[in-house]
């Protein structure tokens, strides 16, 4: 336990595990005041000048129609309405219906709790994953790097226990710090759709949903942050897990990605990453194959599809996790230190 | 006196496809008595550090026995380890951290008293810059650090890799008498240094590693004898009386070269005999001088690791001794 509690002590000691946390925050804070910004709520003054919109709107469509028309007889009079500019029948040329023009599309932006609070914690896992990726990999790639590690095998000479134990005291750290966030995320955007949106129609049953997500969300951040730490450890060095993370990234999923493109391989997406995270997040991402037509019954043309679910995303971590960080104490209790 | 280090029959292969197999430790034994001080001398890649880095279950040997205050090691570690401290090769810390944070959190990680972060801080005259950063001190307060942080957990075994390097000399010196009094307060010091001056002052006992395997080991007065070459100097009266006094002990079965103004002697086991035989021939003796032979040309004739005139030493090349366990030239065996 004293080793757990040093080492908590040494995380949240050091600068750049600091620095990091406060930026990401910062970033955080920073999506919730541009959210806030960027919406309004909607009341009657806002309906009506929506309203004003649209008639305005239909006013100027009927006013273009009838040019058009006028400027459609005017030339076929004039025998130069052969380019296909204009219709055989000038007469089809009408505005459209008034109740076409919907007030709704003029309305300001605002921020529907239940519609849209579900895709902000995309970014939320994202960032927060980002950095406890980061800080995981320092907080151990530092150790190896600056002889921190063999001092304290000199002092407490079990390997995978002072390993495990830094893992440990890791996530409780970034524990420490998302489950907060994630509060404030939701109390944040909540007070957003409170002044700038709208929190009508909350059921439990969306609470429960968005609960789970955000559970999902806190789930990813600390598999990433084991398998920064696991990648550092493994090539003992911050660098390795930072560079590995560019190399698969770079190489594996961009070049992949246009590789895979290039062969027109059906459901490339299927190959990357990010597909089975954003999966993971949002519990279904639906591909879709533009070259294949299943055409329906009214002769519409349908791309085939293929669903990647959160439960495939949960094995592709798990396996991940496992590997990494089996390969890290493997090497951890095999490799000689010096 | 009973053991507080054993080692046996150390071996440690280093196995590379480009630059083939070599043996770091061949065969290397090692004893280190209670309450000693002790010297563990070798060349630069001799086996010294990969030794203590194996001792203290950083490198895992391929065969050989170690003993540390009497349990077996790597398996006894976790019980032994709080009563070893240990600096292995150049100090290394978090350069961001304070010098009382670094002690501070390997106390926390060791379960030592906080208080006695403050006591070897003094005891290594940091008290005043233990608030600043790493990263700012020089090599020697890093290594005066290093040693703070080896004496935190007031070990039985203290085991300290080149410990004076970086030190100025007044630092060099409290170094001496920090490594006496630890000793006379009942601690047993290992100390690895290639300040053999320092070595002979302050050690009890030394041992001499080259390539892998111990060529000497003792005390260092019985090591010092064991290689003493019985060499004397003598100087005449008249410089013109020395080819005879050479002649006279060449008979005599004493080896001579001859110098200009002197002579030098060897193999000679009681001056008082040389006194008595050229004073029969009327030649007197206006001086007579033993030669004292030190640590460091031990350490050279047995390490093979004198300079040569025009030639550039390769780290390798220094001198292997007999086979596999077989004994260095100053004792051998397990044990002194």
């Amino acid at each position: 336990m004293s080793l757990f509690r040093t080492e908590l002590r040494r995380l949240s000691k050091r600068r750049f595990t600091r620095y990091m946390t406060l930026l990401g925050l910062l970033v955080l804070a920073a999506v919730v005041v541009g959210v806030f910004f960027t919406n309004q709520k909607i009341g009657a003054d806002q309906l009506a000048q929506a309203e004003r919109q649209a008639d305005q709107q239909y006013q100027e469509q009927v006013r273009w129609s009838e040019q058009e028309r006028a400027a459609c007889e005017q030339a076929k009079t004039a025998g130069t309405a052969t380019d296909g500019r204009y219709p055989p029948d000038c007469s089809v040329i009408t505005p459209p219906p008034r109740e076409e023009i919907k007030a709704d599309w003029f309305l300001p932006s605002t921020f529907d709790f239940k519609e849209t609070f579900d895709e902000t914690l995309i970014p939320f896992a994202a960032i927060l994953a980002l950095v406890g990726f980061v800080i995981g990999a320092s907080f151990v790639g530092a150790e190896w790097s600056t002889g921190g590690m063999m001092n304290l095998l000199l002092w407490r000479p079990k390997r995978l226990t002072v390993l495990l134990t830094k893992l440990a005291a890791l996530l409780t750290g970034i524990l420490a710090v998302t489950l907060p966030a994630a509060v404030l995320w939701f109390a944040g955007f909540w007070a957003v759709a409170n002044f700038r949106g709208s929190t009508e129609k909350m059921t439990s049953g969306v609470w429960q949903s968005f609960m789970l997500t955000g559970v999902r969300g806190v789930v990813l951040v600390l598999v990433l942050t084991t398998i920064g730490f696991a990648l550092a450890s493994l090539g003992r060095h911050t660098a390795m897990a930072l560079g590995g993370v560019v190399a698969v990234m770079v190489v594996g999923q961009f070049g992949l990605g246009i590789l895979l493109s290039m062969a027109s391989v059906r459901f490339a997406e299927a190959w990357l990453l990010p597909t089975y995270a954003l999966a993971w997040m949002t519990k279904t991402v639906t591909l879709q194959d533009w070259n294949a037509c299943n055409a329906t019954y009214y002769g519409e043309c349908k791309p085939a599809t293929m669903d990647i679910t959160w439960q495939q995303s949960s094995v592709l971590l798990s396996v991940g996790v496992v590997v990494i960080l089996g390969a890290a104490l493997w090497a951890m209790r095999r490799r000689d230190i010096s | 006196m009973p053991a507080v280090l054993e080692i046996e029959g150390l071996r440690k292969t280093y196995k590379s496809r480009r630059r083939g197999t070599r043996n770091a430790l061949d065969g290397f034994d090692m004893r280190v008595d209670a309450g000693q001080v002790h010297g563990f001398l070798g060349p630069n890649g001799s086996g010294k550090t990969t030794t203590l880095r194996t001792l203290l279950g950083l490198i895992r040997p391929d065969g050989g026995r170690m003993a540390l205050l009497g349990h077996e090691v790597p398996d006894a570690l976790p019980t032994v380890a709080g009563q070893v401290g240990a600096i292995v090769e150049s100090p290394q810390f978090f350069p961001h951290f304070t010098a009382r944070d670094t002690l501070s959190l390997l106390a926390g990680a060791g379960e030592v008293p906080a208080v006695r972060v403050d006591e070897v801080l003094e005891l290594v005259g940091l008290r005043d810059r233990s608030g600043e950063r790493v990263k700012t001190y020089s090599l020697g307060m890093k290594q005066r650090l290093a040693v703070a942080s080896a004496l935190l957990k007031n070990p039985k075994l203290l085991i300290l890799d080149e410990p004076a390097n970086g030190l100025d000399p007044g630092g060099i010196r409290e170094m001496r008498t920090l490594m006496r009094t630890l000793a006379e307060s009942g601690m047993t010091v290992v100390l690895s240094s290639h300040i053999l001056g320092e070595i002979q002052l302050i050690c009890d006992s030394v041992t001499i590693i080259s390539l892998g395997r111990r060529v000497a080991f003792g005390p260092v007065d019985e090591v010092l004898a064991q290689h003493s070459s019985g060499a004397v100097r003598i100087r005449l009266e008249a410089v013109s009386d020395l080819p005879v006094a050479t002649e006279a002990l060449t008979q005599a079965g004493i080896r001579v070269t001859g110098h200009p103004d002197h002579l030098m002697l060897a193999g000679v086991d009681k001056p008082a005999s040389v006194t008595r035989l050229l004073a029969e021939k009327n030649l007197y003796v206006s001086e007579l001088a033993p030669i004292a032979v030190d640590l460091e040309s031990v350490f050279l004739e047995l390490t093979a690791t004198a300079p040569v005139p025009g030639q550039h030493r390769q780290v390798d090349e220094s001198m292997k001794v007999g086979g596999t366990g077989q004994p260095g030239p100053a004792g051998g065996g397990w044990g002194a």
